[in-house]
């Protein structure tokens, strides 16, 4: 700055003030720069990151979830469909006061105590920002008094949703299954099954049965629809939509009429009747009373039902068809016979005088029949159901070549029916006391032990879709399929049908006579032995083996079952397939301490066959054959 | 024009007298730009856009009041308008209005007022004053004494607490204190203490004021609460790019992501939709506004008129950059509109006295010497 020869002190003052503006001027063009440099850095080198971020913002993507997938039975009877009714769901997180907008919407709406329970039940469960239910199936009259009223409930909707449904309610509900609201447990499936983003909009999933083990078949293919928000996260409009993919249908190898009246030929008896399709494996029916209605389950069952269902002395909730273990008594002959025949241990003709009872180590086992079947031959063996020859039989084989020979044919091994929960059973072995047992005393086989096993006592512990699976495997000359419940899934789009089997599990290598042999007795129990009674007057062939297991040893007293509590009665137990030259049904049933199996369960095997080869309706239960109760069956120790 | 009457030709002069035409210019380029940009940012609740022209004819009508007002009369205000401003703001503690946590309104009855806005001009009017009475014998007891006048009202106003007009009325104080002559190594050692005091500020600071503080420092702490505004802000900066996305095209302000759209947060609107081309004509237009400030400010004859135009040519800097400062994430987040941008009448008000009183002297500046 020039300062001139006549400046005043003013001048200089003057001067130092520009300079001041100066550096003023200064510190904005810097600061401005530093602007400027910022805009730069924002909007040109991190602009697509932003404007990405900007994008994020505003662009939301929400699931639709698909229909779930049908199931229907092999004659294409609906057995699992949905239906649209209107919901009232409220979102925690955006109700202040809940239990005053609960108290509130009581007025337009019936809201049961029940309801409150249940729903306060699904909060615990849920996240607070998820819709939850607290009313379903709305009336039309509710609706609308909701909807006048809807300003006054933020949060609070009235939601169309698709219900699952299961028309015949009890009917086959182990086989079918049902399905229920998302917990925890099946988010961390969900995960590990890496499905998550298709169940982003999905709300229930099968628990159990069908519903379960074809839960990704069924479920389908989550769609989305691209829309744009605001800030508030209000959806302004769609952008784009990918529509869902409904879940396939599947069609049951399931007759529902024979499972239907099969499972009223038990009245109020529990037990289990597995019914196949010796050709493919296909199961006719599978049934376990008592039943459930699974429709209680879909939106979270109310507390009191699940009490009931869960504090039932008859147990209902379990599968005794694939879950439920017995020993099958008689019932494991006709495999004793074959395995003798197979091994070159007995021939049909050889002949075995019977006393009425065998002894073996000091120990007596008796023979039902008083007084023995003297001279017994194979077929008389099984006709008669002859237990001395099978106890000498078994302690000829020795216990490793029994289990050698029973393993094939599936018992004590899961079958792999395509639904969850089957047990394993146990096919006794040296090997398996070892597996099972710590304590090196209790892992010893005893010979004496085998002895039993013959008659399908004992350690012999199998299922009865085991059972009906092994009497396929005989009916069907040793060709194995696995039991299934599913014929083929139907994709929803393309219609395309998708086979679930029949491809042969195994080839059983039996001689053809031996086989030929076992069936011809099989079906001379049924004309002129133990299941006569119940069979005599068919119009058809059939084979059939009466079995009772014993639930409580009675160690040599009499065996009263009038006076034994019922509990503790023997498990009745029939197998058969039918017609016997070309079977098209195998199928073992069992009723829990139905005592003989000539007397409970061989008249319920009838009326089954009886429906599926004549088509002969008998609605109701089968009526106990008292008059069976000393057939010359059954075998105490 | 001839074919107009001779008394509208009179009264056109009579209006344009005094005025200021560069600075009258580009306050309405300004005003331009901050009118499409509210129209933009409340697109759905219309009628902001004309309460903002409203706002405006008030101001210009404040502004040419001012304008014909001689720097000597504007000095016989400052005590009085300085001795209401701080008794108002006293007044304010047991009497204001609470807004969000802060008493920063006094009702008057049919309407109200915020006393820290009358601050903005009667604090550097009333230093203007202070060091013009004392001119040519400036001593530092001066510097102390001004230095009170000033920390009087900026703490009254900081403990409302609005730290943006304690910000602006301490700026603006600063302003005439630093004109006036304040020694350098004053300034300096001020500094020095200044960042020495600072955790001891920091324990003055309300949690809410903190809190913006540090989420500047990282917003991403705090996504979803205090650094939300200042994330989305940038977003919409970031998203307009070089050329911008056009005029009402801007998502981050019709989606409502854009926090305060119309007041403190205008320029992410107006950058999202303008971009960096439409942001640098604006930063040349408050260039241009500073510059012709301080050429007036150069140019005025006493130490009153000198201070007082710079002081308020600074002030506009001040706003500005503040403003857009925060907004772009470089600066807290603090309560300060950007001016001739940002909705509000009372701020446009103020803003446009200080034109008023630039003009002033401008056009006056001759006549002291005379």
């Amino acid at each position: 700055m020039l300062i001139r020869a006549t400046q005043t002190p003013q001048d200089i003052e003057l001067a130092r003030f520009r300079f001041r503006v100066g550096f003023a001027a200064g510190v904005v063009v810097l600061a401005f720069s530093l602007l400027l440099g910022r805009f730069v850095f924002l909007q040109v080198f991190q602009h697509e990151y932003y404007t990405t971020r900007a994008e994020d913002n505003r662009i939301s993507l929400l699931p639709l979830p698909p229909n779930r997938g049908m199931i229907e039975d092999r004659n294409g009877v609906v057995l699992a469909r949905n239906y649209t009714a209107f919901t009232l769901e409220i979102t925690p997180s955006k109700v202040g006061n809940l239990e005053q907008t609960i108290e509130s919407l009581g007025e337009l709406v019936e809201i049961q105590p029940k309801d409150k329970r249940r729903f306060h039940k699904l909060i615990e469960e849920s996240r607070a920002f998820e819709s939850l239910p607290i009313r379903a199936r709305l009336s039309d009259e509710e609706v609308a008094r909701f909807a006048a009223n809807r300003y006054r409930f933020p949060g609070v909707e009235v939601k169309a949703r698709l219900f699952r449904q299961y028309p015949l309610g009890p009917v086959g509900a182990h086989a079918i299954g049902y399905i229920n609201r998302i917990n925890k447990t099946d988010l961390d499936w969900i995960e590990e099954k890496e499905q998550s983003s298709n169940y982003k909009g999905s709300e229930h999933i099968g628990k159990t049965g069908l519903e379960k083990s074809y839960e990704f078949q069924l479920h389908g293919e989550t769609g989305y629809e691209k829309v744009e928000i605001d800030a508030g996260g209000r959806t302004v409009r769609s952008l784009s939509r990918v529509a869902p993919i409904s879940g396939g249908t599947l069609t049951l190898t399931l007759d529902i009429g024979l499972q239907e009246m099969a499972e009223k030929t038990f009245g109020d008896r529990r037990g289990a009747l597995v019914a196949i399709e010796p050709s493919t494996g296909g199961i006719l029916a599978l049934v376990s009373t008592p039943s459930f209605d699974p429709n209680l389950f879909i939106d979270g069952i109310r507390s009191e039902d699940w009490e009931q269902l869960n504090n039932s002395p008859d147990r209902p909730m379990i599968n005794r068809a694939i879950n439920g273990t017995y020993p099958i008594g008689s019932t494991f002959k006709p495999f004793m016979a074959l395995a003798a025949l197979e091994t070159g241990k007995r021939t049909p003709e050889q002949t075995f005088f019977d006393p009425g009872f065998f002894t073996f180590g000091g120990n007596t086992f008796r023979d039902e029949k008083r007084g023995g079947h003297g001279m017994v031959d194979m077929y008389k063996s099984i006709v008669h159901s002859c237990d001395t020859y099978y106890y000498a039989l078994a302690n000829d084989m020795g216990i490793d070549a029994i289990a050698r020979f029973m393993k094939p044919l599936g018992f004590g091994s899961k079958t792999g029916i395509d639904i969850d929960g089957e047990s394993e059973g146990v096919l006794p072995s040296p090997e398996w006391k070892k597996r099972h047992y710590k304590r090196p005393a209790q892992q010893k086989w005893f010979a004496g032990e085998t002895i039993s096993i013959g008659i399908g006592q004992g350690q012999n512990d199998y299922t009865p879709v085991q059972l009906a699976h092994a009497v396929a495997t005989l009916a069907n000359d040793g060709v194995a399929f696995r039991p299934h419940l599913v014929k083929y899934i139907t994709d929803s789009r393309t219609g395309e049908k998708t086979m679930i089997e029949p491809k042969p599990l195994r080839r059983l290598p039996w001689k053809k006579q031996n086989v030929d042999f076992v069936k011809k007795a099989m079906v001379g129990v049924n004309k002129e032995g133990t299941g006569a009674r119940a069979f005599g007057d068919a119009a058809y062939a059939s084979g059939g083996k009466t079995g009772t297991a014993q639930v409580f040893s009675l160690r040599g007293a009499n065996y009263n079952a009038q006076r034994l509590r019922q509990e503790l009665r023997d498990h009745a137990l029939f197998i058969a397939f039918a017609p016997a030259e070309r079977p098209r049904i195998a199928l073992a049933v069992l009723v829990e301490n139905g005592g003989f199996g000539a007397r409970s369960a061989a008249p319920i095997a009838r009326l089954v066959l009886d429906y599926y080869l004549l088509g002969k309706q008998e609605k109701g239960p089968a009526r106990e054959d008292e008059a069976a109760v000393d057939s010359d069956d059954e075998s105490r120790e | 024009m001839s074919m107009l009457p001779p008394t509208f030709q009179a009264f056109r002069r009579r209006l344009a007298e005094n005025i200021d035409g560069p600075l009258l210019t580009v306050a309405l380029a300004i005003m331009a730009f901050g009118l499409a940009s509210i129209y933009s940012a409340t697109v759905y609740a219309s009628g902001r856009t004309v309460a903002q022209l409203l706002n405006l004819g008030a101001g210009l009508l404040a502004m040419w009041l001012v304008a014909q007002l001689p720097p000597q009369k504007l000095m016989r205000f400052a005590v009085p308008l300085y001795v209401v401003g701080v008794l108002l703001l006293l007044l304010v503690f047991p009497l204001g209005i609470k807004v969000n946590g802060a008493r920063r309104w006094l009702s008057l009855g049919f309407t109200r007022i915020q006393p820290a806005e009358i601050l903005k001009i009667a604090m550097p009017l009333m230093l203007a004053w202070y060091f013009h009475k004392h001119e040519a014998m400036l001593k530092i007891r001066h510097y102390v004494v001004a230095g009170l006048l000033l920390a009087v009202p900026f703490a009254l106003i900081a403990r409302q607490p609005d730290l943006g007009s304690a910000i602006l009325v301490g700026a603006a104080g600063f302003y005439v204190i630093f004109l006036a002559g304040l020694p350098w190594k004053i300034i300096f050692g001020m500094i020095a203490a200044g960042v020495a005091a600072a955790p001891f500020i920091w324990s003055m600071l309300y949690d809410f004021q903190r809190r913006r503080i540090l989420t500047l420092i990282d917003p991403t702490t705090d996504p979803l609460g205090a650094g939300y505004h200042i994330i989305q802000s940038i977003i919409a900066i970031g998203a307009g790019g070089p050329f911008g996305r056009g005029w009402l095209q801007g998502t981050q302000t019709h989606l409502e992501f854009i926090p305060e759209r119309h007041t403190d947060f205008i320029f992410a609107v107006f950058s999202e939709e303008r971009g960096l081309v439409g942001n640098s004509i604006l930063l040349i237009l408050y260039l241009l506004l500073i510059a012709r400030g301080l050429m007036i400010t150069a140019k005025a004859s006493t130490l009153f008129s000198r201070v007082l135009a710079g002081s308020i040519t600074l002030s506009f800097f001040t706003y500005a950059f503040v403003n857009m400062g925060m907004v772009s994430g470089i600066l807290p987040v603090v309560g300060v509109p950007l001016p001739f941008m940002s909705y509000g009448g009372t701020a446009l008000v103020t803003l446009f006295l200080g034109i008023g009183i630039l003009m002033s002297i401008r056009a006056h500046r001759m006549l002291v010497k005379q």
